[in-house]
């Protein structure tokens, strides 16, 4: 029993990364329709920014205050993100409003490799570390209740917090401010939107830039974890399902997609992949995702598609 | 004044449903083949051969599969590479475990095993549509990457987990040397692409088009949107299995799961989209595009960097040539979002008209 609990809350915590970045991909198809295959290397390239500023400042401070160097780092990694969504919304989505789906995910492609090159290009390509002071030792909780107690990764905790508060700034972002009524606004109807005099280019730079900071914290929290290098790309791949599952369209989708998917994913690896040779979880996410779109194909949370002549 | 179809005048209905209408496009087509088959196996050297031409050709066959699929019928898919891989190692499988398997059944056998797969993952199209599919599409991808990885059964127990396949030959024709290997998957991909144009003219190429321009409308006017989808997606990989299975045997000859991951899927859809959805001409121009340009990158920008007197690292061009190939991409995509073919098309509008104002 101890076991099995450990397996649920090690992925409900992976679920909450997982999250973090589907959260990226949630926030841009629905202001702009565009289903960004780019966030994987966004989150690559805030990743590689946050962690060569850290370093730069923390060499030019002296080595002194690793917190400092850190803020200045995640403010100078915050402007980075700001001149990616600048750009991308200057330079490729104003040139292609009212293109098929499809076209837009393949742009968001050629964006990821131009990503993927100039921040390796600037950055390097060797694997660097993140330092933010996320505690590394597990510690064992429970004691009294289960037998052998429940070993819980700290930092996983940590980042699983993190997540939720990010979480719930945005949901305040998205409903209080006038920003985020102009967003949502926007993502119900281009046309209606423009029409009360929203700026649509604006909105779309805001947006990325938003999801940009989504990808920093995402790469934050993954690159302390894992280390900083190309493979942090690949987390894209690992969001997509949560992404359909709670649907495009929807932001607490993001959040319990995340957590359905990784519970399934560590509870399969655990209990089923020894039986079938292990290695199981990454098809396991997009199979367990598969079925539930079987049953509702516009995912968990997402709008009903309706299907007018 | 070229280009001109005055006085080509139909009076049979033979010559009206003819693939080439116009005498100007049939003798091109001819031409070009004929130029494939007759002039290029002199003219290439082996360079050529091995690292443009036959990985042209197979793609443009794989290409032309998920154009089937994607453009026609209009369902995305992220999973081809998969079925490449599929293709690739149920032909190997049926080469190794069935004595006196002749090459060309196994290479079709194989793509056939791979059509039943893709009907398998088409299902979920019935009640998935857009993104969502294309999302759905990728489980194929990982579920194969994992099955050829770990089920030693599929690659016949070998130990490193990379199966290979040599002495190729058909009918006593032992094809080894590079310009046979290319006169060979020539011979496929002219079969092939006759057989994808026709399917395209005929009913259910018709159907196909219906389903994609609208499923709703298109079962409403009886279409049945399960057959036709499913049978796009059989036929579409079918296509995709038998260019895996020659991407296996003819181009690698030894080949482990990573040949056919998810970046190959990435790299057909680029093709099918960069060359024009709904186009067969485009599935060549895309695979041209995208198998050329990462050489000409790779061999051009090391010299660039020679001649501005730049020492040049090999991570420094690798990394030059992702930000060129994606700029390139979202520059193809943003002049014409329709395609490479779209141009060829507008080029022969112009010829028509050509040297006259109207």
């Amino acid at each position: 029993m101890g076991f099995f609990i450990e397996t649920l809350i090690g992925g409900l915590m992976a679920g909450m990364l997982y999250s973090l970045v589907a959260l990226g991909f949630v926030l841009i198809f629905k202001s702009s329709g565009v289903f960004n295959f780019a966030q994987g290397a966004m989150v690559l390239f805030a990743a590689l920014a946050m962690a060569r500023f850290s370093e730069w400042a923390n060499a030019a401070l002296g080595g002194n205050s690793l917190f400092l160097a850190n803020l200045i780092a995640f403010v100078g990694a915050g402007a980075v993100m700001w001149f990616v969504a600048w750009a991308v919304e200057r330079f490729v989505l104003r040139k292609l409003v009212n293109q098929e789906g499809a076209t837009l995910l393949m742009v968001t492609l050629g964006i990821t490799y131009v990503l993927e090159g100039i921040g390796q290009t600037i950055f390097g390509s060797e694997i660097y570390n993140i330092d933010v002071g996320m505690p590394k030792e597990p510690v064992m909780m429970f004691e009294s209740l289960f037998e052998g107690g429940i070993l819980i990764n700290k930092e996983d905790f940590i980042a699983a917090l993190i997540a939720a508060l990010l979480v719930g700034l945005l949901t305040l972002f998205f409903q209080k401010t006038p920003v985020g009524r102009a967003l949502r606004a926007v993502a119900d109807d281009h046309q209606a939107a423009l029409s009360i005099g929203i700026p649509l280019n604006r909105i779309w730079v805001i947006v990325w830039l938003v999801a940009g900071v989504v990808a920093l914290v995402a790469g934050i929290i993954w690159g302390s974890k894992l280390g900083v290098q190309f493979s942090l790309a690949t987390v894209a791949l690992r969001a997509l399902p949560v992404v359909i599952l709670g649907g495009l369209t929807s932001v607490p989708g993001a959040i319990v997609g995340g957590l359905i998917i990784g519970v399934g994913e560590k509870l399969s690896e655990v209990y089923i992949g020894p039986m079938v040779g292990g290695g199981i979880e990454i098809w396991f996410a997009y199979v367990l995702a598969l079925v539930v779109l079987l049953f509702r194909p516009q995912g968990l949370f997402g709008e009903k598609i309706i299907n007018r002549v | 004044m070229l280009y001109r179809e005055n006085g080509q005048f139909k009076t049979t209905y033979a010559a009206d449903q003819q693939i080439f209408t116009i005498a100007q496009d049939k003798w091109f087509v001819l031409g070009v083949v004929a130029f494939a088959f007759l002039a290029v196996p002199m003219l290439a050297d082996e360079y050529m051969f091995r690292a443009i031409l036959i990985p042209f050709l197979i793609l443009s066959l794989a290409a032309l599969g998920v154009n089937l699929l994607v453009g026609y019928c209009g369902q995305i898919t992220l999973g081809a590479g998969a079925f490449m891989a599929v293709g690739a190692y149920a032909a190997y499988n049926f080469l190794i475990r069935i004595d006196g398997m002749p090459l060309i059944g196994a290479l079709l056998l194989g793509g056939l095993t791979s059509a039943g797969l893709g009907i398998l993952f088409g299902i979920p199209s019935l009640r998935v549509r857009g993104l969502y599919l294309a999302v759905a599409t990728l489980a194929a991808q990982f579920f194969c990457d994992w099955a050829f990885l770990r089920i030693k059964w599929f690659t016949n127990d070998s130990s490193s987990g990379s199966v290979s396949v040599s002495d190729l030959s058909v009918l006593g024709w032992v094809v080894d040397t590079p310009a046979e290997k290319y006169l060979f998957c020539l011979g496929f991909i002219v079969v092939f692409a006759m057989i994808a144009k026709n399917l395209t003219r005929a009913t259910i190429g018709r159907q196909w088009m219906a389903i994609r321009d609208m499923d709703v409308a298109a079962e409403v006017i009886g279409i049945r949107p399960m057959y036709a989808k499913l049978s796009a997606f059989a036929v579409s990989s079918f296509f995709v299995g038998v260019a895996g299975a020659l991407w296996g045997f003819v181009h690698l000859g030894s080949w482990e799961p990573a040949a056919f991951s998810v970046d190959r899927s990435f790299q057909l859809l680029f093709m099918v989209i960069i060359g024009g959805l709904g186009s067969i001409l485009g599935s060549f121009v895309g695979a041209a595009f995208i198998v050329i340009l990462p050489i000409f990158l790779n061999q051009f920008l090391p010299a660039l960097g020679g001649l501005l007197g730049l020492h040049i690292s090999t991570a420094a061009v690798s990394h030059a040539e992702l930000i060129i190939f994606g700029s390139l991409i979202v520059f193809f995509l943003i002049v014409e979002p329709h395609g490479l073919a779209r141009l060829w098309a507008i080029a022969k509008e112009k010829l028509r008209l050509w040297p006259f104002p109207h």
